[in-house]
């Protein structure tokens, strides 16, 4: 309860900022085009107007805000110019690929914590994997998979794919060998196989590390698929409406996918939350 | 039909080394030896398959022909690097990582602005910032400028709430321990609060490595002068020159795996003291 009201103080000073930003960055075109007009700008007036430009260099949040308003509830959802639209291309691949790279995650953990031989081979490849920025492959994994025929969803899915492995490889490695000396012995002691060591001690036990990782993965999927959407020449999906937005300096759209891009990461962490705490609470862990 | 045989034998051969090697007693040379050779061996299957099923190098080159390439473009593989590297990620990174841990210690005097700043800032570093890179192209211009600021802004906030976490890991008994020695917060902050924070400020800066180059790259997509790293991959890719890509894809895990290895490093010395350091030696 004592967080709320900093963290409104911090909401507020930032759409502060951003307003008196938005004053500053635009008011060189307000005074290009009263100066071409001949005209004096009272200081009432340049506020209006840096905060009403169609092409701003950084559009005020009530304009973002009108963007956004009229490309979701104005337009049709299958409108090529419906925010929805392109939202859902965009979540579509995301969740494909989060998908992917949880269930591949997974299974390569469990081989990792399985298998000697592919603990000491793979393990460091895994973690070497991730200091490669792998982002800078994504146009050549579209553009590949284009050529043999793949495309559409799933060449973005690869991309979130493996941004979102990592991190549940490593936590569920992590979690997959957390029960203690003390939980084994008893395991043994019940004369239990190793499938019911693995489905009611080892999967059990995992379970809270695999939920961290999922948080993490899910926002690094969505990364993803956006990037995965540029270098196809701009199609659909947000990270098409930037990249669109760019070519043709319309800022207000790049601010409204953006703030969409956000909202949808913001959302779908969220939903990982709550099915954390849903599970963990009748799993007795929290 | 022999290049597949030969990618079989390689498989069946390194499969089995490593295993052999993974029942002897481990010393430290079996250890890196093991990773290694499955590497190696990956990259012999990839040759022998590209050669074996004569894949076209518009889709896969083989790792030979990459080679080739990478000795051969040197001259252009370094000037993509000082462009994006140099000049874009690593002034990014300095300053971005600067001014975050700055800002940490500001803060940390004032709960309240904590109490604030923490939430936003864990809620921004799950965003997609990599999404700001076009209207920072737009505010800063085409060339490195624009790519520092993406870099700046994407390593802002994960250095920022590590260190800010960092900065509240002593526990009362050390704080008590300090105000028994009557020491002023200057000195707490110097003596036992800053070192304290110091390996959460290392987590952060090794998540911040990779997002540099990430964001230096990505931000080059949406306009860039005609050399940088990011350009040159855009660019090769429209013209199907894919063993350019796959170089400068090396030159990037190359980079990108010194980089951290390097802030690893700097951890082992400043924080040779804390438990994870220790266990290694």
């Amino acid at each position: 309860m004592n967080k709320i009201l900093p963290v409104l103080t911090v909401i507020i000073t930032i759409f502060i900022v951003w307003y008196i930003a938005a004053i500053w960055l635009n008011s060189s075109w307000a005074y290009d085009k009263a100066m071409r007009e001949g005209k004096q700008l009272s200081s009432i007036e340049l506020i209006a107007d840096t905060w009403s430009q169609d092409k701003p260099k950084l559009p005020a949040p009530h304009q973002v805000a009108l963007e956004i308003w009229e490309t979701t509830a104005e337009k049709k959802i299958t409108s090529k110019r419906s925010l929805i639209y392109h939202t859902w291309i965009t979540l579509s691949a995301t969740l494909l690929g989060f998908l992917l790279g949880t269930s591949f995650g997974i299974l390569l953990a469990i081989g990792i914590v399985y298998n000697r031989v592919m603990d000491l081979s793979v393990m460091p490849w895994v973690i070497a994997s991730q200091t490669i920025p792998i982002l800078a492959l994504a146009p050549m994994i579209i553009v590949v998979l284009n050529a043999i025929g793949i495309s559409g969803l799933l060449p973005k899915a690869m991309i979130s794919m493996y941004l979102s492995f990592f991190p549940v490889v490593v936590g569920m490695v992590k979690g997959l060998r957390s029960p203690e000396i003390m939980q084994l012995d008893q395991m043994w002691t019940w004369n239990a196989s190793p499938s019911q060591l693995f489905w009611r001690l080892r999967l059990p036990a995992s379970t809270p590390f695999l939920f961290a990782s999922l948080k993490v993965g899910v926002a690094a999927s969505l990364v993803g698929a956006i990037v995965g959407e540029l270098p196809t020449g701009a199609v659909a999906g947000l990270g098409a409406r930037l990249l669109a937005g760019s070519y043709y300096g319309q800022t207000i759209q790049i601010w409204s996918a953006l703030i969409m891009a956000a909202a949808l990461a913001a959302l779908l962490v969220s939903i990982v939350g709550i099915v954390q705490r849903l599970t963990l609470k009748r799993m007795g862990m929290v | 039909m022999q290049w597949i045989i030969f990618a079989f034998a390689a498989w069946v051969v390194g499969w089995a080394l490593n295993i052999w090697l993974s029942n002897m007693t481990l010393k430290g040379f079996v250890r890196f030896a093991i990773p290694i050779i499955f590497g190696l061996t990956l990259l012999t299957i990839w040759e022998g398959v590209v050669r074996g099923f004569d894949v076209s190098a518009v889709l896969l080159p083989s790792p030979s022909a990459i080679a080739v390439r990478f000795a051969a473009s040197g001259s252009i593989l370094w000037e993509d690097f000082v462009q994006t590297m140099v000049k874009g990620a690593l002034s990014g990174y300095i300053i971005g990582c600067g001014s975050a841990f700055l800002t940490a210690v500001i803060i940390d005097r004032f709960p309240f602005l904590q109490r604030g700043l923490l939430p936003v800032g864990n809620f921004v570093a799950a965003l997609p910032v990599v999404g700001m890179a076009p209207i920072l192209v737009m505010w800063f211009g085409f060339d490195w400028q624009s790519k520092a600021a993406v870099v700046f802004v994407m390593v802002f906030f994960p250095v920022l709430v590590n260190t800010v976490q960092g900065l509240q890991a002593s526990n009362a008994m050390q704080l008590d321990l300090m105000e028994t020695y009557a020491a002023s917060p200057q000195q707490t902050l110097v003596k036992l609060r800053l070192p304290m924070a110091m390996p959460f400020v290392f987590n952060g800066l090794k998540i911040a490595t990779t997002l540099a180059l990430i964001g230096a790259i990505v931000a080059e997509f949406f306009g860039s002068p005609i050399r940088g790293m990011g350009f040159r991959i855009s660019a090769s890719v429209g013209q199907l020159a894919l063993d350019m890509v796959w170089a400068e894809i090396v030159v990037a895990a190359i980079v990108g795996s010194a980089a951290y290895g390097g802030v690893a490093l700097i951890e082992r010395t400043v924080t040779f003291w804390h438990p994870s350091q220790r266990a290694r030696s």
